[in-house]
């Protein structure tokens, strides 16, 4: 069998969230992966905000040619990984185009200006609806609620590794994400793992 | 993730630009880092230190910037190559010292200073350029264009600086310094390192060894003829170069990251074949012989940089000093309006000023998918303001201080500094905090705002202060408010780490970068040294620390200092569970019909504490919530319970 190969380069990947939900985690993850099978890989993110509630958002890039800037472009993403659903649809307002690809975690997390009452969280049905509008194909995974039924809600990013791996739009299999995921979680690999295989069958289910 | 001591050369790793900086002096065979940690900085030290003690070098988080660049030459005059970093506050912080340090020259270890710039001021007070002090001060500068180069340009500015005899300087900017890329190994240095302060410099020589900057002139005349050097060393630099077509309809000039978006840019115009890219790594002094190779490619030139027109100003000097005969190219750039001369630039910002300049349209997306996609964002997608994490000490202390300053009812003032509480300027503070510049400017304002009774001021002054902040900057205004008797509170934050940049510890917290249990330098015990009435508060307790606050207002009689001591919620919940389960009664919170005016989320803004609006009750987010039980003590109902786990 021939190795699966990018649909386009550079193939531009968003991975967003909100600050602490572990979006660098999950970027580190694919990105690795990425680099041992013979990629390059510029990876940017947000930071500052990154554990204080504010919006977050990877940009990686992938490439079999060269090493792209840290940045994609507006209107560029083609796949959207979303930790939280207001903050895929801010990304698919940006970098959004016809045929973009979302991954999305439908628990929302408000923010201050939500829980101040200055800002109003919009309903979560016309929302992921809106989501799905803007994008070529969307797969919805539970993961912070499978998650929950796992043990705690820290396991959602496995889930979502596993749902981004599963779905088939990374030239990335099971078997080259596992290693990096032994390293990066040494201590809760046995859960994470199983997380990992969950989010996998989420998304083909 | 990466171990940046991993011995496998040729293998590629995805690295953060940080990580390279620290690679490439481990590969350089570097005995000594210091740094303090600011943000986009604080991973070449902090990955330096990780290290450490395996690849036999020392590491440390200096008490600030100044400090750690004199420490480091302290290593460089004993023959240790040496690394100071910090981000660009940090430059201003260290300049006395570096404008003397030119004069002196360095030892026979090669000194190099990295310096991360943060465009946008994304995580700085300030936006600032370093590049300017290089032309200021005459340090050999370099910028890398990528990671691998990022390696690469540390490594070999060891050699250069010790061929010099002069510090060299490496500015790297938030997406070099914090975005990731691939980079190859090379090899790790084995030999054994020995410091040693050699005496006699020069054996035909009746002079000790000294490194000082005077006689200054003279001196100053080696200092030029060392740049001489520097520059025709930078001249035939492999980190120049130029990508395009022999003639081009316009050639960009630029650095940085900015190399990496210009490509981009040309890339997404399919200009490969009209737009040349001259890319220059050795930025000062000018390698003006190989642009001048390069300037006629194109009698349109762009400069692309980020954040003040360094190339584009003296690329400007250069041509000016061409013989009249030259050709006279126009430059377009920050002078000209078509780039940015303030913020982060970005792959479609170098985009919109190539198709301005070349007449060209960019469309990268349906246009009715771009208006539909942009419309149901905009009304879609509510704020999200940057807060105090769940459970965050300074939440409370900010409550503690709004409700004391306003039972005290004389309009008191508070000034702040550089941290996580700077956020006390917006609501996660509660608007509490009304001036906010460098490091330790806000005791120093204090000092005279507390000295301002005999104008009629009687306006109760409190100066806060992180605990990493009181050590670098702090100590000598709390000085003058106790020699000058100047009215004002120093309150202390002490969540023991330097929380914003990522839980360094510090003097106060027992333990050095590389590990190592060591004495803890008491912060309270220093200021009743200084003669200063000091009361340790746990935040946490909300009316002993509003009552405290309230009765040393009252005191008067010069500068005081209230510690706010409680652990950063992100340092004890990786060590710990929560303390507590929390949630909200429903049947005793009465929602708007509570004359509290939503007190619990309308005012105190916890991001785990959530207003569930169909239920009209606030109400616990289980995931966000770390279990402090703070918000049990805010509400006037005693409608939250806290049980303990």
């Amino acid at each position: 069998m021939t190795k699966k190969q990018l649909v386009k380069d550079p193939l531009n990947l968003i991975i967003t969230g909100v600050g602490g939900q572990g979006n660098v985690m999950i970027s580190l993850i694919i990105g690795n992966a990425f680099v041992r099978e013979g990629y390059f890989v510029t990876l940017g993110e947000t930071y500052g905000a990154s554990q204080r509630g504010g919006p977050v958002m990877s940009h990686m890039r992938i490439s079999k040619e060269t090493q792209y800037s840290p940045f994609i472009p507006d209107g560029c993403a083609d796949i959207i990984l979303g930790m939280e659903p207001v903050e895929t649809l801010r990304m698919l307002g940006r970098y959004g185009n016809p045929n973009v690809i979302t991954i999305i975690n439908p628990r929302p997390i408000y923010s201050i200006d939500v829980i101040g009452g200055q800002a109003e969280y919009p309903d979560l049905h016309k929302l992921v609806e809106s989501v799905k509008e803007l994008s070529a194909k969307t797969w919805i995974i539970n993961a912070t609620e499978e998650a929950q039924k796992m043990g705690s809600h820290m396991f959602a990013n496995a889930i979502l590794i596993g749902a981004l791996v599963g779905s088939g739009v990374l030239p990335l299999d099971k078997k080259s994400v596992e290693p990096v995921l032994r390293e990066i979680f040494p201590k809760e690999i046995t859960a994470n793992l199983a997380a990992f295989n969950k989010g996998i069958k989420l998304v083909r289910s | 993730m990466a171990n940046i001591d991993i011995d496998a050369p040729g293998t590629s790793q995805l690295l953060i630009g940080n990580e390279a900086i620290a690679r490439g002096a481990l590969e350089a065979g570097i005995g000594f880092a210091a740094a303090y940690p600011g943000t986009p900085s604080s991973e070449i030290l902090g990955s330096l230190a990780q290290v450490a003690k395996e690849m036999g070098i020392y590491a440390e988080w200096s008490v600030n910037e100044k400090v750690a660049m004199e420490a480091a030459a302290g290593a460089s005059f004993a023959g240790i190559r040496a690394l100071a970093s910090m981000k660009q506050n940090g430059i201003n912080v260290v300049s006395d010292f570096l404008a003397n340090l030119v004069m002196s020259g360095i030892g026979k270890g090669g000194l190099v200073l990295v310096s991360c710039d943060d465009p946008s001021a994304i995580s700085s007070s300030n936006e600032q350029d370093t590049r300017p002090i290089a032309k200021w001060l005459d340090i050999p500068l370099v910028e890398p264009g990528d990671f691998q180069e990022t390696k690469d340009m540390t490594r070999w500015l060891f050699d250069l600086a010790e061929e010099l005899g002069t510090l060299c300087m490496l500015r790297s900017v938030t997406r070099i310094a914090h975005a990731r890329g691939n980079v190859r190994l090379g090899e790790l240095p084995k030999k054994q390192l020995k410091a040693y302060f050699d005496q006699i410099h020069d054996l035909k020589s009746v002079m000790p060894t000294t490194f000082m900057p005077i006689p200054s002139p003279l001196r100053h005349f080696f200092l030029h003829m060392k740049m001489d050097k520097a520059r025709e060393k930078f001249e035939g630099s492999a980190f120049n170069r130029y990508v395009g077509p022999n003639k081009a309809d316009l050639l960009i000039i630029t650095c940085g990251s900015c190399w990496l978006y210009s490509q981009d840019a040309v890339k997404a115009l399919k200009l490969e074949d009209r737009v040349g890219i001259l890319k220059l790594g050795t930025l000062w002094p000018l390698p003006e012989k190989f642009i001048g190779e390069h300037l006629d490619k194109s009698e349109k030139l762009l400069f692309v940089e980020e954040i003040d027109p360094f190339l584009e100003r003296s690329v400007m000097e250069m041509v000016a000093n061409l013989p009249p005969s030259s050709p006279r190219p126009i430059f377009y750039g920050k002078r000209s309006g078509h780039v940015n001369a303030y913020g982060e630039l970005n792959p479609d910002l170098v985009i919109k000023a190539i198709s301005t300049i070349l007449g060209l349209a960019y469309q990268p997306r349906d246009i009715e998918y771009r208006k539909k996609a942009e419309a149901v964002a905009k009304s879609n997608v509510p704020e999200r303001s940057m807060t105090f994490c769940a459970g965050c000490p300074h939440r409370a202390t900010f409550w503690a201080i709004k409700n004391a300053l306003k039972l005290d009812g004389r309009g008191g003032v508070v000034t702040g500094d550089i941290g996580c509480y700077s956020m006390a300027l917006g609501p996660a503070g509660f608007f509490q905090v009304r001036t906010m510049h460098c490091m330790g400017a806000g005791a120093g304002v204090a000092n005279g705002l507390g000295k301002l009774g005999q104008f009629g001021f009687d306006q109760p002054v409190l100066a806060v202060v992180g605990d990493s902040t009181f050590y670098h900057a702090t100590i000598p205004a709390l000085i003058n408010g106790i020699y000058n008797q100047s009215d004002f509170i120093l309150v202390i934050l002490d969540n023991s780490a330097t929380a914003m940049t990522g839980f360094q510890p510090h003097p106060g917290t027992g333990m050095t970068a590389m590990g190592e249990p060591t004495k803890v330098v008491s912060m309270e015990a220093l200021c009743c040294s200084l003669g200063a009435h000091v009361e340790v508060c746990d935040p946490f307790d909300l009316k002993g620390t509003i009552a405290t606050l309230l009765e040393m207002i009252a005191e008067g009689g010069g500068a005081k200092v209230a510690i706010m001591r409680r652990r950063c919620e992100l340092v004890r919940a990786k060590k710990e569970k929560p303390p507590y389960r929390v949630h909200v009664d429903p049947e005793k919170c009465i929602g708007e019909a509570c004359g509290c005016d939503r007190l619990c989320t309308r005012v105190f803004l916890c991001p785990g504490l959530i207003w569930d609006k169909k239920a009209n009750r606030s109400k616990i987010d289980e995931v966000t919530c770390t279990g402090c039980g703070l918000c049990v003590d805010v509400c006037p109902q005693g409608a939250i319970i806290k049980e303990a786990v």
